[in-house]
Formats: C-alpha cells, sequence, structure tokens
C-alpha cells in the first residue's frame, strides 16, 4: 500500500518529463513548486551578485577598486551588507500610519517577484504560460507604483512624500512609452502564415524564431527604435540612473525609501533589483530573441549548434582562469592566506561548474537558460555602465522626455509598424489617387 | 471567496476615515474584479484591467488624496446625519436590486462561456474594431476632450 502510493507519487513526477509544455500548463503542481524555487533562488542569487557586480563595475569605470577588503576582492561583500541590514534596528517613525508603513514594501516586493511567473528561460522553462503573458507582466509591474506611493505616504515626512509622488509620477508617465513599444513589437508577432499574434511570452519567441529574425532587426529600423524607445523607458520605470532623482542622495535624501530602515529597506532594495531585471526579460524575449542562441539561421547547421552549445561551459571555465589569474596575482603576506585559499576556492568550483556543463546531456538542457540569463546580464551591464555615465534628469526635463519626446515616437513607431508589411498597397492604393484628383482639379495634369 | 473579498473591501471603502486607507479597499475591490474576470474566462479584461484600474486610476487617486490636504476637523466628521435618507435610499436600491434578480430573467441574455479562453484577446479585438468602431471612436473622443480641458484648466493666464 505504501509501496503503491510511492509508486503513483514517482509516476506524478515523472509524468512531466517527457511533455513539451511548462509545468502551468500541463498541470504538474509538483514541478510548478519546483520551477518557482528555482526562480526564487536564482533571482536571489542574481540580486545578490548585481550587488557585488555594480560596486566592483561601478568603482572599476571610477579608476578605483570598490570593496577589497570583505572577501577576495569583496566577494563577500554582499552577505556582509545583508547581515548588517538583518541586524539593524527597526525605526518606525512616530506619526506614521503603520498598518500602511508595514504593507508598502511588501507590496513592491509581490509586485516585483510575481511577475516572474511568465518569464520564459526556455520553450518550456518558464512557471506557466499565460497566454496573456504581456500584459500580466505589464500590469504587475504597475503594481509596484503603488507600493511606492504608499512608501512615501506612510513615512510622514515630506522628503519621502515629495519622492514617492516625483517617483510614481516618473513611473507612470513612462509606462505609457514602454506600452507603445511593447504593442509595436507584439504587431510583428503577427507577421505569421495565420495573421493572428500573441500575447504571450512564449510565443512572441516562437514568432521570432519562426520568422528567422530578433525583432530588434526587423523592418530596419523600426525594430531599433522600437528597441531603444523600451530601454530608455525601462530605466527610468525602474528609478534607475540617470533617471534616479527621487531617490538620489544629493536632492532627496534618498527619497521615498529614507525613513525606512534595516530589513524593510532591503526589501526595497530586493524589489528594485528584480524589477530592472523583469524588465530586462521583457526586452531580450520582445527584442532580442529570448533563449535563442545568437544567429540562429544564419549560421545553421550541426557544427554551428555544436560550437554555440559550448559556449555556457567555456564561460564559465573562463571565469575561474580569471579566478586562478587572480590567486596568482594575490600578495604573498600571511594576511592573506585566507583570501588567497577562498578564491582559489571559487576558482575550483566555478571550474566544476564549467566541466559539468560541458557533457552533452546537460550542454542541450542549459543552453537555453544560459544564452536567456546571458541577454539579460549584458543589460544589467548596460544598466551599471548608465549609472556610472551619465548625468541625472532634472525632474522636468526627465517628465518632459517622456511625454514629448518617447510618446510621440512611440506612436510613430507603431504606425509604421503597423502599416509596414501593406506600404506598396498603401501607397498605390490609399495615397496616390487622391493626389491625382487633386492634380487634375488644379489642371496640373488631364 | 472572491465575491467576499470585493464585499468586505467595499464596506472597508466606505467606512474608513482615513482617505487613504480607504483607496487601498478600493484597490483589494478591483483585483478581486480582475480575479473574477479570470474565473469568467476572460484573461485580457482581467490583465487591463489590472494595467487601467489599479495601476492607472486608482495612483491618481491616491496623488490627489495625498496632495489635497484634507484638514483633521473633515476628517474626523462622521456621516451619520442623513441616516434617514440613507435608509430609504437604500431600501429603494435593495429592492431594485431583487425585483431584477427575481423577475427580470429576459434583461441579461445568457451566452455560454467561451471556455476556450486562448482567443478572449482575438474576439475582444473583433468585437471592439468590427461591430463597436463607432462607440469605440465616440469614447476616444471622450477621452481627447478631457485631456484638452485638463490641458486648458492648467495652463497659466496670460
Amino acid at each position: 500500500m505504501g509501496h503503491d502510493l510511492m509508486g503513483q507519487i514517482f509516476q506524478y513526477i515523472q509524468s512531466y518529463l517527457s511533455s513539451d509544455q511548462t509545468p502551468g500548463a500541463a498541470g504538474n503542481m509538483f514541478w510548478v513548486l519546483i520551477y518557482i524555487l528555482a526562480v526564487f533562488v536564482g533571482l536571489s542569487i542574481a540580486v545578490i551578485a548585481m550587488n557585488w557586480l555594480e560596486r566592483k563595475i561601478l568603482a572599476h569605470m571610477q579608476v578605483r577598486l570598490g570593496p577589497m577588503r570583505v572577501g577576495p576582492h569583496g566577494l563577500l561583500q554582499p552577505i556582509a551588507d545583508a547581515i548588517k541590514l538583518l541586524l539593524k534596528e527597526d525605526i518606525i517613525p512616530s506619526e506614521a500610519d503603520v498598518a500602511i508603513f508595514w504593507m508598502a514594501p511588501f507590496m513592491v516586493v509581490l509586485a516585483a517577484f510575481t511577475v516572474f511567473i511568465v518569464v520564459p528561460f526556455g520553450p518550456t522553462h518558464a512557471v506557466t504560460d499565460m497566454n496573456i503573458g504581456i500584459l500580466f507582466m505589464l500590469g504587475v509591474s504597475s503594481l509596484s507604483v503603488l507600493g511606492i506611493v504608499m512608501a512615501g505616504w506612510a513615512s510622514n515626512s515630506h522628503y519621502p512624500l515629495i519622492g514617492a509622488l516625483r517617483s510614481s509620477a516618473q513611473m507612470v508617465s513612462y509606462e505609457v512609452a514602454m506600452g507603445l513599444a511593447v504593442v509595436s513589437a507584439i504587431v510583428m508577432t503577427s507577421l505569421n502564415a495565420s495573421g493572428t499574434g500573441t500575447l504571450s511570452m512564449i510565443g512572441i519567441v516562437q514568432a521570432q524564431q519562426e520568422q528567422g529574425v530578433w525583432f530588434i532587426f526587423k523592418f530596419f529600423p523600426l525594430g531599433l527604435i522600437a528597441f531603444f524607445i523600451f530601454a530608455v523607458a525601462m530605466v527610468a520605470e525602474t528609478n534607475r540612473a540617470p533617471f534616479d532623482l527621487a531617490e538620489a542622495e544629493s536632492e532627496l535624501t534618498a527619497g521615498f525609501h529614507t525613513e525606512y530602515s534595516g530589513f524593510r529597506w532591503s526589501l526595497f532594495f530586493l524589489a528594485e533589483y528584480s524589477a530592472m531585471i523583469a524588465v530586462s526579460s521583457i526586452a531580450v524575449t520582445l527584442w532580442l530573441g529570448g533563449w535563442l542562441r545568437p544567429f540562429p539561421n544564419l549560421l545553421n547547421g550541426s557544427t554551428w549548434d555544436l560550437i554555440f552549445s559550448l559556449f555556457p561551459g567555456v564561460t564559465f571555465l573562463f571565469l575561474a582562469a580569471m579566478c586562478f589569474f587572480n590567486v596568482v596575482r594575490m600578495p604573498k603576506h600571511p594576511f592573506f592566506r585566507i583570501q588567497t585559499i577562498g578564491l582559489a576556492g571559487f576558482g575550483v568550483v566555478l571550474g566544476l561548474i564549467g566541466l559539468v556543463m560541458l557533457v552533452p546531456a546537460v550542454r542541450i538542457r542549459v543552453q537555453d537558460i544560459f544564452w536567456f540569463s546571458a541577454k539579460v546580464a549584458a543589460f544589467m551591464y548596460l544598466y551599471i555602465w548608465y549609472r556610472g555615465t551619465f548625468p541625472r534628469y532634472r525632474f522636468d526635463q526627465l517628465m518632459q522626455m517622456g511625454w514629448k519626446v518617447l510618446l510621440p515616437m512611440g506612436l510613430g513607431v507603431l504606425i509604421l509598424t503597423a502599416t509596414w508589411p501593406m506600404r506598396h498597397e498603401l501607397w498605390s492604393q490609399v495615397i496616390t489617387p487622391p493626389w491625382h484628383v487633386m492634380l487634375r482639379l488644379l489642371r496640373l495634369e488631364d | 471567496m472572491l465575491s467576499g473579498i470585493m464585499l468586505i473591501g467595499g464596506i472597508l471603502v466606505i467606512t474608513r476615515k482615513n482617505p487613504v486607507h480607504s483607496a487601498l479597499a478600493l484597490i483589494t475591490v478591483l483585483l478581486a474584479q480582475a480575479a473574477i474576470y479570470l474565473m469568467l474566462y476572460a484573461p485580457f479584461v482581467a490583465g487591463v484591467q489590472i494595467i487601467l484600474y489599479a495601476g492607472g486610476i486608482m495612483v491618481l487617486f491616491l496623488f490627489v488624496i495625498m496632495l489635497v490636504n484634507i484638514d483633521r476637523a473633515a476628517k474626523e466628521r462622521t456621516f451619520n446625519s442623513q441616516w434617514l435618507v440613507g435608509i430609504v435610499a437604500a431600501t429603494a436600491l435593495g429592492g431594485l436590486f431583487i425585483a431584477v434578480y427575481t423577475k427580470g430573467n429576459n434583461i441579461f441574455p445568457e451566452h455560454a462561456l467561451s471556455l476556450i479562453e486562448n482567443d478572449n484577446t482575438q474576439k475582444v479585438a473583433t468585437m471592439l474594431y468590427g461591430q463597436y468602431m463607432f462607440a469605440f471612436e465616440i469614447a476616444s473622443l471622450l477621452l481627447l476632450v478631457a485631456i484638452i480641458g485638463a490641458v486648458v484648466m492648467a495652463k497659466k493666464r496670460i
């Protein structure tokens, strides 16, 4: 009896492994939970890595070294930051509205994490595939605006209030431009055989696969302009430089999260980086071909497939080689012994992961996830690069750019994208007949 | 359960003294409404409800509540002074609802729910741009009038 139950459980778990749907579509609760756990853990590791990478990359851009003390080359700095934030005193302002104060970071984190249900890491590697996937992502990320407004209000202090109102006004206005850019990409998905597009994230990447071109290069330069509008709007949406007036230290003493301390502040921080990763995944899915490897049609064939599938393992082996290179360059002082050993151990772990990824059975499964993560990582690097390069926009310049520059550009790109496939018919049947009628009326031709 | 959430949220909207709390209760009502749309196999309408209502209109509500500073006296004044008229109006409305529910079976035609939810977006688009195109254009004209009115009212007097 017990043996039969175990057999049934195994059967349930294994019945998913041979299907070609996401676990949500297949209805397999066990694998749904596994995927949710994997996404959650992966996201947390990504946020921790982003913290370290941001400080190191900004430092190297500013010709300094960044954190070097805490672990080898500062690798344990994020963990030290996390421990510090957890141990800090939790201060609530005296006149603050406690219920809303408590609920605001919760709302922002909820919105930032729920979005990852539909993010497609591969053709079956999403938690579920809603057929309104992109609409769901845009909608849930607009709920984080509410959390920010609540945070500013509940702090009962003027810097957070102004910061929150500015921040939410900025987010709402750039959501419009984002939406237009997204719609022009969705229009491109409908250029397939059956004439209907799709809003599902996996469907959008599959449309790019069928049409043989990443949407950023489609109808050149329309795809590029739409991608550019989205890339600017997504930086403004997540309140990052150069649009971070609402949380800049010199302007508003950290804006809407001024009065939050310790763990609550770290929730805002977590939500901000998760939102960055979420909108980057939207951009990757819509314009950069999701999980598709570079040049899927130009360089096809089994040898190119083999070469591109070696990329994950080779990347990790390269990172391991960099670790060992830095081990050799460590100062030969007894105080640095622990750091040297730590770095060498980290290098060994990375090397082992790289070797595991060279095994063919793992290679096939991992490469979709790898290409998607690599593209999102490129976007993260761009975010940090923007922060180190661009000066901040003043708030009225920011709003002006959102409404007066990006919105008309978005509308123009949308109209052109929608009418581009039939431009010849439009020209010959809609534009030229009235032109000839007018010329005839003015007796300029017969 | 969802309609229970909506009812409780609705009652909280009208009974809280703090207007920000009322706005948050209204947000829960709208989110529960979106979930009900999902249960009626209309995912597109649910998604649009979250984007527009909960993410757009409620943010504007909260802006206005936070920027227009209601002084404490107005906040603490109770609204129980019109209880007789309130009871009469509520009884009339309740009677109307009961009459429609029991006797008016022909007012709302019962379509079979289209259980294949994959084409909700396509169906909404086909109806909106096909059959109800005129109403769509009139609604967009209405929004244009509202925007122009807002710009005119907020302009500086020269």
